[in-house]
């Protein structure tokens, strides 16, 4: 990559100002760094991603609002996480989060337990408990 | 409280805060110094484990190698310290500040305030240096970052006690003990000769070889997995390769800038010849990501754009392969 070529294509990292360094050749072949506002191919795998996560987020709550599955699964898809993540968080095995899914499941759960749900949510109890969708 | 700590941008969190803690100690030393000596150059491909619904490739070691590698090759000692509760993790940070320390941390990205939300996933291998306190904030230099940031206590502990793969357990290091007189030449040698034969292992995962069976994967992904997936599965990879921290195609750039370096530093022509060649193969990596971008933009899945991908890979596997093969030879 030519220093001149370095791109500065607008993207999540423009809108706080954010840039990031690379590496790249000067005119005289001699390495150097430039800093770069951003990269459209790398935008649209970002994109990609999110929209993917945004997709579970919204399966999640359906799944939820129809009593198919618990509130903690709608938690886990809104903060990026998946089953091994979350389980480390709240100190359970996979297959024990997997169980918490059951709606039947999560309305047996102790205080202490959900505690540690909401913690790793960053919600309180009740808000866990009572899902509700703004 | 304050120390006096220079911030110095980078592109990898983890040579940045190897570089510049070293710079603190008065060693001066690059990024791509730090990245090639610290053999940072690799690629793995674990078909098995998935991290956001994709499998993981990776374009780097494991997390801490980098600067353990350059610390045992320049003779230099680092303190590594894992804690089991915050409090006590907290306590030696305070007491690091106060012996007037500036201490590097191994943190997770998802909770980092200052971070794009985009940007904002569960990897745990992010590297930061903590400079300073002042009411309650932590100042912060994070290496990726233009300018120095803060933290308070909360986000401190909630990003050094992330959850998950790799989970940082408040991991905290800095060194202690830098040698008088430090022999780069012998180091340079035995890094490059690490890196050539890590590139080269006759592993089908790891290395030249892992890239052939990622081009080899590629192919059968859309039939295998459906349009959705493989098109998710392709944009997975390209962000391991661009996304902040490689300083673009897949760190190739870094380490044409370190042979570069070390052309100079061993007065050996060949390899600045052969930091070139790198550049070329970086620039070969550049192209395949803005090709599979278009893919996944347009959520084409004909088999033939993935075919197109996986020969484009091929030939960046080829051409890898003879690249190390001659630097192997060349020092």
């Amino acid at each position: 990559m030519k220093k001149d070529e370095v791109p500065q294509d607008k993207s999540s990292l423009s809108s706080i100002n954010m840039k990031e360094l690379c590496y790249a050749v000067d005119e005289n072949g001699n390495y150097t760094t430039a800093l770069s506002e951003g990269w459209e191919p790398k935008t649209i795998a970002l994109d990609n991603s999110m929209q993917l996560i945004n997709e579970r987020i919204e399966d999640a709550k359906n799944q939820v609002l129809k009593g198919e599955a618990s509130p903690i699964l709608y938690f886990m898809e809104l903060h990026r996480m998946d089953e091994g993540i979350l389980a480390s968080y709240v100190g359970k095995w996979v297959w024990q989060v997997k169980r918490h899914f059951k709606p039947n499941v999560f309305k047996s759960l102790n205080e202490n337990l959900l505690q540690k749900y909401a913690d790793a949510f960053g919600i309180s109890i009740a808000d866990l408990k009572n899902f509700k969708i703004d | 409280m304050q120390l006096d700590f220079k911030h110095h941008q980078s592109a990898h969190c983890e040579n940045g805060v190897a570089s510049n803690l070293l710079k603190d100690k008065g060693i001066n030393i690059s990024e791509p110094m730090v990245f090639g000596i610290g053999s940072g150059l690799f690629f793995v491909y674990l078909p098995f484990i998935k991290v956001n619904h994709a499998p993981v490739v990776s374009y780097r070691p494991l997390p801490g190698m980098i600067f353990n590698k350059l610390a045992k090759r320049l003779g230099i000692k680092i303190k590594r310290t894992k804690f089991s509760s915050e409090v006590s993790a907290n306590k030696a940070l305070e007491e690091n500040l106060k012996n007037n320390i500036p201490t590097g941390l191994q943190v997770g990205v998802y909770n980092l305030t200052y971070f794009p939300d985009e940007y904002r996933f569960h990897f745990n291998a992010h590297n930061l240096v903590v400079y300073g306190k002042n009411d309650n904030q932590y100042l912060i230099s994070d290496p990726v970052m233009e300018h120095v940031t803060t933290l308070s206590e909360d986000e401190l502990n909630k990003v050094r006690f992330a959850k998950g793969a790799f989970a940082p357990r408040g991991q905290m290091y800095y060194p202690i003990h830098i040698p008088v007189e430090i022999n780069y030449e012998k180091a340079i040698i035995t890094a490059i000769k690490d890196t050539c034969r890590n590139m080269l292992a006759p592993i089908p995962i790891v290395g030249v070889k892992g890239i052939k069976f990622v081009s080899k994967q590629i192919r059968k992904w859309p039939v295998k997995h459906g349009n959705k997936k493989a098109n998710h599965y392709l944009a997975q990879l390209v962000r391991m390769q661009e996304e902040i921290g490689t300083g673009g195609g897949g760190f190739r750039f870094i380490y044409a800038a370190f042979l570069q370096e070390a052309s100079m530093r061993l007065k050996n022509e060949e390899l600045r010849k052969l930091s070139l060649e790198m550049t070329e193969i970086g620039d070969l990596w550049r192209d395949f990501a803005v090709q599979a971008s278009r893919v996944y933009k347009n959520r084409s899945a004909q088999n033939d754009v993935y075919n197109m991908l996986a020969d484009n890979l091929l030939d960046i596997a080829n051409r890898e392969e003879v690249f190390f093969k001659k630097l192997k030879k060349a020092i």
